[in-house]
């Protein structure tokens, strides 16, 4: 560059200076640095609405599989719309309009101090617990409640495992059960998704006549008359199996939706 | 010149390939390829890293001072591996939930800051891009043959279409749960490069040392 060091100006000084000097080497810096910042935060702000759009509609797939209604031709969106998304207040096991239902989001409240509580006996392995959970009534033609989707989530052998469990109107029957986020072993833990295993929880009751919870994940087959409490573990998945197992158990407990379970047998929610 | 640009796509997939002959990324080549779809998008988000990253950095090769090059190298890769992570989880969000937290670690995949070190900053931009995606699809092709053996006999599928009929679903095959973990990915890898070496002996290392024949006493 003929221009190169013949200039008096400070740019004419600047641009002469050698690449490796201070002053270029800070230049360099700083430029790309801003550069590539602007660069990925257009890119993060631009792309988070089909992002956000992308989760959602992946819940409301994985609500839809759940309970039985998903084929890959419908449309999610008008799918979704039998739904009557609720809040629960856990404690109380009552609906609540605490929080707004179209915001609230459990996760984000399970790390909130305010929205949550420490647990000390903790056998899901979740460390706190929301104090509120959104729920979704599926409601017949006739108006009728038909099934109800629970959120579960609890620890299994590598990650926590989040999932969905549908129950039939009398809030004891499984109608079926499905994780949607896990990083689970493939092809060992991960075979949570496999389909044949998760027909196993159709038909399967939670709790016994007396009220007791019994429903198990677990390798031992049970006599004849408790099968209807007994999903069989994975093979090779032990501690994925034994996290499920808890989970399940913690969430259909009195810690988690016990509460809000029977009040809804009993008709006073 | 053409020649050269054909050389420099053609090279890395057998006579100088990064995973079996430069023994590069070795560690993203176990996580990803236990299904063949997962290792087939990995493949390609790491060859549009390393060509773009190649080609960005070869246009400021000039200007980079040689202090704080790696730095400026890693800014450069690590904002394209953000916006291929981005760009994933906006337009093929089932496969990103699969790859998780692996798209962000082709950030410290060794192929991808060697390439940047050892040509882009000595070769001019349409040269590096290239050579990035050479390397790249060398990568890939590794990444391919270790997910197809591993698939097929550790889920008994290709693509996640069943090939073998699994126990689990009903079949005859009892899948191999050993392939599905990654240690299985460093034998196979192994085997790839004593297979290559055996057909071109010219990539077998010299020995650093001779083994001292013992004097009898």
């Amino acid at each position: 560059m003929p221009e190169q060091g013949s200039g008096t100006g400070w740019w004419a000084r600047f641009r002469a200076l050698p690449v490796d000097s201070t002053p270029k080497t800070l230049a360099v810096a700083v430029a790309l640095c801003l550069f590539c910042s602007m660069v990925v935060s257009l890119a993060a702000v631009s792309l988070r609405p089909t992002q956000e759009a992308n989760k959602l509609r992946d819940k409301r797939v994985n609500i839809l599989q759940v309970s039985g209604l998903y084929n890959p031709d419908i449309d999610v969106n008008k799918a979704f719309e039998a739904f009557e998304p609720r809040v629960v207040d856990l404690a109380t096991g009552t609906f609540t309009d605490a929080v707004d239902v179209a915001t609230y989001d459990q996760r984000a409240a399970a790390s909130d101090p305010e929205m949550s509580d420490a647990l000390d006996d903790d056998p899901a392995g979740i460390g706190r617990r929301a104090k509120y959970a959104t729920v979704y009534l599926l409601n017949d033609e006739a108006g009728n409640l038909d099934k109800i989707i629970l959120p579960i989530h609890g620890y299994g052998l590598w990650s926590t495992l989040y999932g969905f469990v549908a129950l039939e109107e009398n809030g004891n029957d499984v109608y079926g059960l499905q994780f949607y986020e896990h990083a689970e072993t493939p092809g060992l833990g991960a075979e949570v998704d496999n389909p044949v295993w998760k027909a196993q929880w159709h038909g399967k009751e939670l709790r016994n006549d007396a009220g007791d919870l019994k429903i198990t994940v677990s390798k031992a087959s049970p006599p004849a008359d408790q099968q209807v409490y007994h999903v069989d573990a994975l093979a090779g998945a032990t501690l994925t199996s034994r996290g499920v197992d808890n989970l399940v158990r913690y969430w259909m407990g009195d810690q988690g939706f016990g509460p809000f379970l029977e009040n809804l047998k009993q008709g006073n929610v | 010149m053409a020649q050269t640009y054909r050389k420099l796509l053609v090279d890395p997939m057998v006579d100088n390939n990064p995973i079996t002959l430069q023994v590069l990324g070795i560690c993203s080549a176990l996580a990803v390829t236990s299904s063949l779809a997962v290792a087939m998008v990995m493949a390609l988000a790491v060859t549009s890293v390393t060509a773009f990253s190649s080609f960005f950095i070869s246009l400021l090769r000039n200007q980079i001072p040689s202090s704080i090059r790696i730095i400026v190298q890693m800014v450069i890769i690590a904002s394209l591996v953000i916006l291929v992570d981005q760009l994933l989880k906006a337009y093929a969000f089932e496969i990103s939930k699969t790859l998780s937290v692996f798209v962000g670690l082709i950030i410290t995949n060794c192929i991808v800051m060697g390439r940047a070190e050892a040509f882009a900053m000595k070769n001019p931009p349409l040269a590096s891009f290239l050579d990035g995606i050479g390397n790249g699809l060398g990568y890939g092709v590794i990444l391919m043959l270790v997910g197809v053996i591993r698939e097929l006999f550790g889920s008994g599928s290709l693509f996640g279409i069943p090939i073998l009929q699994t126990v689990n679903n009903g079949g005859w095959y009892v899948p191999n749960g050993m392939l599905l973990l990654p240690p299985s990915a460093f034998f196979i890898i192994g085997l790839i490069i004593w297979a290559f070496r055996t057909w071109k002996p010219e990539q077998v290392e010299e020995r650093e040392y001779t083994i001292q024949v013992a004097e009898a006493h």
